[in-house]
């Protein structure tokens, strides 16, 4: 019997070391988790298509090269079905069992801020795409690297926007009641007061609310004429489209999220006139220091997917495309290196400007990157999204007001 | 005041939907004390008919209502005779969990066929305006076509054979036996036709708003919470149940942040049950 348990054991030991030596020499693995069931979903499959397209790209061309090594890319990733939960238990998989080298965020900030535990508590550099709540970056963090604009920066260019048109607006904030959201509005609060706005509502509503009716005679008995607010797809979708039944009547409206997503098309009529901050529209014609131009980016993903690019995607691709680059820069996939090759960056991508904050209170901050805010227009009968905003990268006129 | 008014008759509009899902789980409940957590996922059945037979087959949409409640009718009875049949007449425990499995597979289903992403049947009707506030039509449309339903529902409860039977045997199962009612039969007519009130009201909620697989949870919570309200075994009990939540609904919105709403909502419901243990439009059971 003893000698059972013994032969047991020992091939239990033999298992788990093997598993040890199972990552090829050559090949770098990736982690993450996606949404793909949950609230979440549309916009974290996209985040996702974004870094398969770089994956795949990368793997086409031989791999990333660092030093005389090139590196395959093996990308590992489950779904979180949008819950904190699962992304703590995910992330920990991916670092101890699957043995990665490298992580990217999850789609979210409220999904990032749980992740980026994980990943510093093992010193595991992580590719913030999809997580824009500036607060995870100042609980004191080293291999955080976020490539997209913070979230209080998300609605300075709506409200400069708004300002040119109604400097008096009676402005509405209605959102989501998630980390992202709040932290969205708490910067936009004081900046629309700066701006000598009127703030006749400032209401969050519970993420998953269906029924916008209430809160729409809300925004109505208030008189407002602008709506700044909303959170991910799913709330945000359903608020504009409830907006448009019960004509609220608004001169202006700011959606997170939502309006950014191909998918926003579908509501219609209720969709012309929203405007949306957008981390980077298609259109956008920033100049690459290296890699793929917007438009080759874009013409790429549609045959890849038969889909429109949208910001999701372009942000997961690009923070492929930015880890490579430290990669290469550093000549080595060791995570110091790699970190301060991140830390010492400063480039431009189709994407926009990328470059990090290094200080000790907001490591990982993304302090360079710029957004747009773009509006859904009909072009040629077809609804589309325009750049409005800033009106050096504007590819139409803003419509005022909204109908 | 205009904007209260607009608040509160909104909130009664809607609230009238809620009662007819209620209805379906008040009439199982009374009928078979068989608490139905299959519930959701038929409200869910409903929401999908409603998609799938507007952008697949092009039906206009409140034409899809009879269509759904006759597919919801025999989807309650087939589903009467996997999960329910072998349960009745044993402690709860058993139909809870027996419903309940049912709505995992349901909506896991639903989930690999459809994955989670959020649904919308664009429905676009002239809304009734009032000052400044506009009643949506496609609230109004539900609330009638809910009225409508909920008559015939009570026509049939009274004023037919089958559904003097039906009451016969949620009164006394043995009683009704013994007068030659057939009960079995009876029974999965009862699961039918609440299933098929679930999916009515989930067709009639998707014109309204959009929806997802994982949307029946939150009305199968109402419907319960409108179940205790209006009593068991009620149907016109739940749907002024159904009318009392969106009453308080549409009443408290106004003056407090919105998400507060459904904390003051369960609140005043705990003291309803409190004083009203059995609902407050209860009959009472002999």
């Amino acid at each position: 019997m003893r000698i059972a348990t013994f032969i047991c054991s020992a091939a239990a030991a033999l298992v788990i070391a093997g598993a040890a030596f199972a990552a090829d020499g050559n090949t770098i693995t990736i982690g993450m988790t996606v949404s793909q069931t949950g609230p979440l979903n549309v916009d974290s499959v996209a985040q996702m298509r974004g870094v398969e397209m770089w994956r795949d790209e990368v793997n086409a061309a031989g791999g990333i090269k660092a030093g005389d090594k090139r590196y395959m890319v093996r990308l590992v990733s489950y779904d979180d079905q949008s819950q904190g939960g699962r992304v703590q238990q995910l992330y920990t998989r991916l670092i101890v069992e699957d043995k990665a080298n490298f992580l990217f965020g999850p789609y979210s900030s409220g999904l990032t801020g749980t992740a980026a535990v994980i990943s510093e508590q093992y010193g595991k550099i992580m590719m913030v795409v999809g997580g824009a709540e500036p607060k995870t970056y100042e609980l004191g963090n080293k291999y955080l690297f976020q490539v997209i604009t913070s979230a209080d920066h998300y609605l300075t260019g709506a409200i400069d926007a708004l300002h040119s048109k109604n400097p008096h607006a009676r402005v509405a904030f209605v959102y989501s009641d998630d980390p992202f959201s709040k932290a969205v509005v708490l910067a936009a609060r004081g900046e629309a007061k700066e701006s000598g706005f009127d703030i006749v509502l400032d209401e969050s509503y519970p993420p998953s609310t269906t029924d916008f009716s209430p809160i729409i005679n809300k925004i109505i008995s208030a008189k407002a004429d602008a709506l700044l607010g909303g959170g991910h797809y799913p709330d945000g979708a359903t608020l504009a489209r409830q907006l448009y039944d019960q004509k609220a009547d608004l001169k202006w409206a700011t959606i997170l999220v939502a309006p950014g997503d191909q998918e926003f098309a579908s509501l219609g009529q209720a969709a012309l006139g929203i405007t949306v901050p957008s981390q980077w529209e298609p259109q956008a014609v920033y100049k690459p220091d290296f890699g793929l131009t917007g438009a080759e980016f874009s013409k790429a993903f549609q045959a890849k997917f038969d889909l429109s690019a949208d910001y999701h995607s372009a942000s997961g691709y690009t923070g492929g495309a930015i880890l490579q680059h430290a990669i290469e820069k550093a000549g080595s996939i060791e995570p110091e290196k790699v970190a301060a090759a991140l830390n010492g960056m400063d480039v431009t991508t189709f994407f926009g400007r990328v470059k990090f904050a290094t200080d000790a209170k907001h490591h990982g901050l993304q302090i360079a990157h710029e957004m747009v805010l773009a509006q859904w227009q009909t072009k040629g009968g077809k609804l589309q999204r325009e750049i409005v905003w800033p009106l050096a990268a504007k590819t139409a006129d803003l419509l005022y007001p909204l109908h | 005041m205009l904007g209260f008014a607009a608040s509160v008759i909104d909130g009664v509009l809607v609230g009238a939907v809620y009662g007819l899902a209620a209805m379906g789980i008040t009439l199982i409940w009374g009928v078979m004390d068989v608490v139905n957590l299959t519930h959701g996922a038929m409200i869910v059945a409903g929401m999908f008919g409603l998609y799938l037979l507007t952008t697949a087959l092009g039906i206009p949409v409140y034409a899809a209502l009879l269509p759904i409640f006759a597919i919801g009718f025999f989807a309650g009875v087939f589903l009467y005779w996997i999960a329910v049949h072998r349960v009745i007449g044993r402690p709860p425990l058993m139909s809870l969990l027996s419903t309940f499995s049912v709505n995992l597979v349901l909506i896991g289903l639903g989930t690999a066929l459809w994955g989670t992403r959020l649904f919308n049947v664009a429905v676009s009707l002239p809304g009734l305006s009032w000052g400044r506030y506009t009643f949506p039509g496609t609230h109004i449309l539900a609330a009638i076509l809910t009225a409508a339903l909920a008559a015939s529902l009570y026509f049939f409860l009274y004023s037919t054979r089958i559904g003097k039977a039906i009451r016969a045997v949620a009164n006394n199962r043995e009683a009704a036996e013994l007068v030659g009612i057939p009960t079995t039969r009876v029974l999965s007519l009862s699961f039918g036709l609440g299933a098929a009130l679930a999916s009515a009201s989930g067709m009639l909620i998707g014109t309204l708003f959009p929806f997802t697989v994982l949307s029946g949870d939150t009305y199968q919570l109402k419907s319960f919470i409108v179940t205790a309200l209006g009593g068991l075994g009620s149907p016109t009990g739940a749907l002024m149940g159904g009318i009392a939540l969106g009453l308080i609904e549409g009443t408290v919105t106004p003056f407090v942040p919105v998400s507060w709403t459904l904390v003051i909502e369960f609140v005043l419901f705990v003291l309803v049950l409190i004083a009203f243990p059995s609902g407050i439009f209860a009959r009472r059971r002999t």
